[in-house]
């Protein structure tokens, strides 16, 4: 039981600070990701209630794309695909310089692209709850379509969309976790590495599976904060 | 006294006034010239290289990793709908020493990332060797497969197990009692009353379940199993030929849009009494 303690310390015996490093490097990702991932979820959400119907379709096929691939392969064509495809623009431009995409900005990238594509789900359900009326009553207040939307709508609509958000959230929480597999030093890659230096495997594992959960739980607490904040307008009913 | 001599001659509906070409609409346009342009490329690209040495070399490996890949979906998904039923009852149970631990469980699988429980059951059974060795487990924990199997067992057991709680729960108590006032027997009120009810409401879910557990699957390519993405990475970095990627997305895309179809086509058919 000691000689755990004394590895899981922080300093030089023990593999505290490395873990620590790894959890901020998990949350940092997985918060650089979210403005990303819900501004295009909106957009989309917004192209998919459009009433033109090419517009529609071209925001199913994006959904239909990213919801359809395994969040690894997303990630192994964003990180490779851009590697290569960025090499043969190097030497299309006649250069020779070998040039590596950052992990963390696939990562980044990818898991954007797959939380926005469920977002757009949320957001869209969202839309549906809200009346016809809310938009015609700012139109009739002679506000233009982009201030009826944010002013009008965009509250209404957070407050409908937070629940499944909330979701996606701790959803993208544990997606993070893949990003360990392209070289990221994120919470697993850096258990995974205490683990084979001290041979310890279980433990490290153990440790991490209980940090994701706990980091689950403090955004559960958060999301039932955000979300009763977002109701303080509604009478009580 | 006047008659009618000659009623309105009847007269088509006015046509609909021409859509006219607004942002949206040239927006969207443009964005499906582009998809349409794309994938056009990706067709041009795909059947180009259809003869390419690649393709020649690997496409057996492909159609092997795809029947792997299936294989741990289904017999993971099997095994896990037969573990739900036991914790959806303990979770559902006034005992509290049987409820807490149902929930224990299911937060831990649904809370911690499939890439972490596979980690930790694959790697992290080496610490417990003497002991397995003793218990004559240590077989089943050396062989990555057989760990594949039991981690995407365990954790879609948590998730099934939620869908059949919430399913279950949703057919309200009414039911039971109007089967039993009928006289009919337990197992008849449960098979022909409360399951279909409860199919409707899990039929869904279960669907999410499933994709979620193919697209899951590609994490057994990283414990050196070669599933249908352990096949393609072996592949691009044999050949470093990028369409390797792109062949397993056109996969992993058939197969999901497929399976999520024939839900549609079956949801569809459950609920046709529903429909006005």
């Amino acid at each position: 039981m000691n000689e755990a303690l004394t590895l899981i310390s922080f300093g030089d015996a023990g593999w505290g600070d490395e873990i620590a490093q790894g959890v901020f490097i998990t949350i940092t990702l997985a918060l650089a990701t979210l403005p990303f991932g819900l501004c295009l979820g909106f957009f989309l959400a917004l192209a998919k209630k459009a009433d033109d119907p090419s517009m529609r379709m071209a925001a199913n096929i994006y959904t239909t794309i990213f919801r359809g691939l395994p969040e690894l392969l997303t990630l192994f064509l964003v990180y490779y695909g851009v590697q290569i495809g960025i090499q043969q623009l190097v030497k299309f431009a006649g250069f020779d310089l070998y040039i590596e995409v950052n992990s963390f900005v696939a990562g980044m990238v990818a898991l954007a692209l797959v939380f926005s594509s469920y977002a757009s789900e949320a957001f869209l359900s969202a839309f549906r709850g809200i009346p016809q009326g809310q938009y015609e009553g700012g139109y009739a207040l002679g506000l233009s379509r982009g201030r009826t939307m944010w002013l009008i709508v965009l509250p209404q609509l957070i407050r409908l969309a937070l629940p499944a958000l909330g979701n996606l959230w701790l959803i993208l929480l544990k997606e993070t976790a893949l990003v360990s597999v392209i070289g990221l030093a994120d919470l697993v890659r850096q258990a995974g590495i205490a683990a084979r230096v001290t041979k310890e495997p279980f433990l490290f594992f153990g440790i991490a599976c209980l940090i994701y959960l706990l980091l689950a739980m403090i955004s559960s607490f958060g999301l039932v904060r955000i979300e009763r904040w977002s109701k303080r307008g509604e009478a009580a009913r | 006294m006047s008659s009618l001599v000659q009623s309105i001659t009847p007269r088509p509906a006015p046509a609909r006034p021409a859509r006219a070409w607004s942002a949206t609409r040239i927006a969207g346009h443009v964005l499906m010239a582009m998809w349409i342009i794309a994938g056009a490329c990706l067709v041009y690209y795909l059947a180009s290289n259809i003869f390419s040495p690649f393709v020649q070399k690997y496409w057996g490996k492909y159609l092997e990793g795809f029947v792997v890949t299936l294989q741990i979906v289904f017999v993971s998904l099997g095994l896990g709908a037969a573990l739900s039923v036991p914790i959806a009852l303990a979770r559902a149970s006034k005992v509290a020493l049987l409820r807490w631990p149902a929930y224990g469980y299911v937060y831990f699988f649904r809370g911690t990332p499939l890439l972490a429980q596979t980690f930790l059951i694959y790697y992290g059974a080496g610490s417990f060797r003497a002991e397995l060795t003793d218990v004559d487990l240590w077989w089943f924990f050396r062989d990555a497969w057989y760990c594949i199997i039991f981690a995407f067992t365990l954790n879609t057991s948590a998730y099934q197990a939620e869908i059949l709680r919430g399913a279950v729960e949703n057919v309200s108590k009414g039911q039971w009692e109007g089967g039993r006032a009928l006289g009919l027997t337990q197992p008849v009120i449960f098979f022909k009353i409360i399951l279909p009810q409860a199919l409707m409401v899990a039929l869904r879910p279960y669907g999410n379940e499933i994709i979620l557990m193919i697209k899951g699957s590609a994490i057994a390519s990283i414990v050196t199993i070669y599933d249908l993405m352990g096949e393609t990475r072996r592949a691009f970095s044999r050949s470093y030929d990028f369409q390797a990627y792109i062949w397993a997305a056109v996969f992993y895309l058939i197969a999901v849009e497929t399976l999520r179809r024939i839900w549609d086509r079956l949801e569809a058919k459950l609920t046709r009494h529903l429909k006005r």
